[in-house]
């Protein structure tokens, strides 16, 4: 028997709430990730499924700006990223494990204290809201946070990006579910911007190598003036 | 009448086209100097002809579809900007002839390189004074800067040059951000950076203030008033002697324009304490860049001490002006005002005119240090008589230029005693007599210059091989001299021009009263008080040379004998026992020691080969600008501790940053 209170909400946005949740097991899952090639899989996966929360928004709602929205993300974060980061690792042939500067353990306490605090901070904005997707507000915002979280707590360059690229996932998700996406020039110039930013990481990647022969970002704070 | 406005961007942007031709060339070192630079003194002259015609004409303005999208350039052509355009046409186009001849082939940055930054140089300049907006102002006086810096370090593998043009820009950037923040100021109320726009609106309560002090900084900075003057006596030696022409010249000027425009334009009302700030700190850059002129052994630091000196002067002027405007006095306002402009052109003829023969003496033996030079008059005649002109107009010595400034400045003073501020009135006369004192004192510096450089005998043996300048570089020096000698001739015909200026900032004007006695007399108040009639003068000048001159040959060359002389001790003369800088300058530097900061080394008794060592610095370093850097380093470090150079630690901070704004709006 079906519980009653599932009666008021729509299939579309039962399955909205699916993937919201779904986003933040994957973002846990990276979060707790040791090797590079199984993170770039998380964070294809995790497109693919701001992929599909972003094509029932949009035929949900009748929005056709968010379905070239989602032809984006599809293209970009859930092909042509994952390919450009699976030749990259290769080429620097860097698949072995992550080091983290914090245990997973620990890493994991502090993302469930940022989740709380996530959707404690996202109530008064979800309240004011009148999308269908308004719940997933707090957890969108929690995405961020446990990817920022992540970007700290890595310490080799290569997780750094994806954690950065992961990010933007979060922000993405946060607009569509909060406003039905933002406005498709913001849109396009956060695309460009994960774009370039990966760019620049590829770049940064082969300099910081021959430089210290070895990917570490800690080996960055000799760099430091003084 | 529009038609005016639109030649005056055409020759601008002439020089533009000039620059981009000469970098487009750069090889062809013939093309550069003796097409290009002629074309540009060209374009100068005919900027003049046109800044002359625009201050009888009435204001006009038009809108360059240039800049940032809803942020057109406004231009507007008025007296007070075609006067200092003048200024810069008739001043630039003596300089340009000279530049002509004088940048050579293998001196640090390539013709072609100077070619374009000198002509943007002057192209900014011009823009500096057409802009009608806040934003235009800023885009051309960055330009005027940079391009101004890259010409300062033209020779810039040498490690001191590198180190004046970095204080130059620093000092520039300082100064700009004061400029900024005075439009900012004035802005703010306006809601709009229109020049129009500042001038409609009038700003209330203590806000005029704060623009016109933040403007009083950004102007000083670049004129180089007290506390802010560093810059100049590093950059003005360290740049080509061109350039250092064109920045004491014209340059310099182009911060009172901006100073004359904020405070007599744009703000309405002047209260009476602005003018008596602007005094007192021109007084004292005056004084002190005087005594400090007076004791330099760098000729062209002489100089650029004397720049200080007379930008002091015109900022008494200036001061005065204002004073005398906020007590609605506009016809002295008008006299006090027309002798700072008269004063600025004046210092742009007679000041380029040195600078420019600083660089011939530079060309023809390598030295800048006085107590290398000597008797030159000699070897290059030329130069040494033009210079004198300059010389004798920059001491203020009748019937040049700058006799007439200064006198009618301090003609201006002798009006001030009915003013209604008792303490005004108190101090006034002791302005005055300091004026004084600084116009006999820069007439010793003068006298130290001139004599030492060009009079007695060679004190190196290389200057035997020194060349007179070349037939470019006089023509330059020839116009800035009839320049000299004709402004301060034809004094009624200058102040007849300046009228229209005057009449637009203070209301008043000496135009009538100049023309009433024709052009030989001049008698700014009235003939019973004073007048001045360069034409007698001239005429007593022209008389009594001769006659002196052939009375001392006549009586005395022939009544000297020539005989053996039991030497007193003079068994030979050699050119080492002539008055040198330091030796010229030492009086001075006794009377004002408490204002020197001065070491020296004396040689032992038992030194066969006695050497004697004296170096005058700016006490300023050690009073102001070396306590503010150690303090601005303690700040560093202070912040530096944020630096741990871990990326985890900088992304810790963002994300504390972002967590806290988070919980704060949740708040």
């Amino acid at each position: 028997m079906i519980p009653t209170f599932l009666h008021a909400i729509p299939l579309s946005s039962q399955v909205i709430n699916l993937c919201a949740a779904l986003m933040l097991l994957l973002a846990f899952a990276m979060l707790a990730q040791r090797r590079v090639l199984t993170l770039i899989n998380l964070f294809m996966m995790q497109g693919f499924v701001l992929f599909v929360s972003t094509l029932i928004v949009a035929l949900t709602t009748n929005q056709h700006e968010l379905l070239v929205s989602a032809g984006i993300t599809l293209v970009l974060k859930v092909i042509a990223l994952p390919l450009i980061l699976h030749r990259l690792i290769r080429k620097l042939s860097v698949k072995w494990d992550i080091e983290t500067l914090l245990n997973i353990p620990t890493t994991m306490l502090i993302g469930i204290a940022l989740v709380i605090v996530a959707f404690n901070v996202a109530q008064p904005i979800s309240q004011l809201s009148g999308t269908i997707t308004r719940a997933t507000i707090g957890i969108a915002l929690a995405c961020v946070l446990l990817a920022f979280l992540m970007m700290i707590t890595r310490s080799k360059a290569v997780p750094q990006v994806i954690a950065f690229l992961a990010m933007e996932n979060g922000l993405f998700f946060a607009a569509t579910s909060a406003t039905y996406g933002m406005p498709m020039v913001v849109e396009l110039g956060i695309a460009l911007d994960a774009m370039v930013g990966m760019v620049i990481g590829g770049v940064f990647f082969f300099h910081i190598r021959q430089q210290f022969d070895s990917l570490d970002i800690r080996q960055m704070e000799r760099v430091k003036e003084g | 009448m529009h038609a005016l406005l639109d030649w005056i961007v055409l020759v601008a942007c002439g020089w533009l086209l000039i620059g981009l031709i000469g970098i487009a060339f750069s090889r062809q070192f013939l093309l550069i100097t003796r097409l290009l630079f002629p074309f540009g003194a060209a374009l100068g002259l005919l900027l003049a002809a046109l800044a002359l015609s625009a201050l009888v004409a009435g204001p006009q303005v038009r809108i360059l579809p240039l800049g940032l999208p809803d942020l057109p350039f406004h231009l507007r052509l008025d007296a007070l900007s075609g006067f200092f355009l003048f200024l810069l046409g008739a001043a630039g186009a003596g300089i340009s002839i000279y530049a002509a001849g004088y940048f050579r082939r293998g001196e640090g940055t390539t013709p072609g390189q100077q070619c374009l930054r000198y002509h943007v140089f002057l192209a900014s300049m011009a823009f500096v004074m057409l802009a009608d907006d806040g934003y235009a102002f800023m885009v051309a006086w960055e330009t005027m800067a940079l391009s101004s810096f890259f010409l300062v370090t033209s020779e810039h593998r040498h490690a001191e040059i590198r180190r004046a043009g970095y204080l130059y820009l620093l000092v520039a950037h300082i100064g700009a951000v004061g400029i900024l923040l005075s439009f900012g100021v004035m802005a703010g109320s306006a809601g709009d950076y229109t020049f129009d726009a500042m001038r409609e609106f009038s700003t209330l309560g203590i806000w005029p203030t704060i623009a016109f002090l933040l403007a009083l900084f950004g102007f000083g900075a670049k004129a180089g008033l007290l506390p802010l003057h560093i810059w100049l006596p590093e950059a003005h030696p360290a740049a080509p002697s061109p350039v250092s022409a064109m920045m004491s010249g014209v340059m310099l000027k182009t911060a009172i324009y901006g100073l004359l425009r904020v405070s007599f334009d744009l703000l309405h009302a002047q209260l009476w304490w602005w003018g008596v700030l602007l005094l007192l700190i021109g007084l004292a850059s005056a004084l002190f860049g005087v005594i400090f002129a007076a004791v330099q052994t760098d000729m062209k630091r002489l100089l650029a001490y004397s720049s200080i000196e007379n930008i002091g002067l015109i900022f008494v002027g200036l001061g005065l002006a204002l004073i005398f405007k906020s007590f609605l006095a506009p016809n002295l306002a008008a006299l006090a005002l027309t002798a700072t402009l008269y004063h600025c052109l004046n210092h742009a003829f007679f000041k380029s005119l040195l600078f420019l023969a600083t660089g011939s003496v530079l060309h023809a033996t390598g030295e800048r240090n006085l107590g290398k030079l000597g008797g030159l008059i000699h070897r290059m005649p030329w130069v040494a008589w033009l210079a004198l002109v300059g010389a004798l107009a920059s001491a203020g010595l009748p019937p040049f230029n700058g006799f007439v400034s200064e006198w009618l400045l301090l003609q201006s003073f002798l009006f001030t005693s009915g003013l209604p501020q008792g303490y005004l009135n108190m101090l006034l006369p002791v302005v005055a007599g300091a004026v004084a004192l600084i116009a006999a004192l820069a007439g010793f510096a003068m006298v130290k210059f001139y004599g030492i450089i060009f009079l007695g005998q060679p004190r190196e043996e290389k200057l035997a091989q020194a060349h007179d300048a070349g037939r470019l570089e006089r023509i330059g020096l020839l116009w800035l001299a009839a320049g000299c000698i004709l402004l301060g001739v034809l004094p009624n015909v200058v102040i007849a021009l300046l009228d229209p200026v005057t009449r637009l900032l203070v209301s008043g004007g000496l135009g009538a009263v100049a023309s009433s006695h024709g052009w030989w007399l001049l008698a700014p108040i009235s003939e019973d008080r004073a007048s001045y009639s360069p034409a007698i003068f001239l005429c007593s000048i022209a008389l009594f040379m001769p006659l002196v001159y052939f009375a001392v040959r006549r009586y005395y060359h022939g009544r000297m004998k020539r005989v053996a002389p039991w030497d007193c001790g003079f068994p030979l003369q050699t050119s080492r026992m002539q008055d040198s800088a330091e030796g010229f300058g030492q009086p001075i530097r006794r009377i004002f020691a408490p204002f020197l900061r001065r070491t020296r080394e004396h040689p032992s008794p038992f030194d066969t080969e006695p050497r004697y060592h004296s170096r005058v610095e700016d006490p300023f370093w050690y009073w102001l600008y070396l306590p503010l850097t150690r303090l601005v380093e303690r700040g560093t470090r202070i912040i530096a501790f944020l630096q741990q150079g871990r990326i985890a630690i900088y992304l810790l901070y963002s994300f504390v940053t972002l967590l806290t704004l988070l919980v704060l709006t949740r708040g």
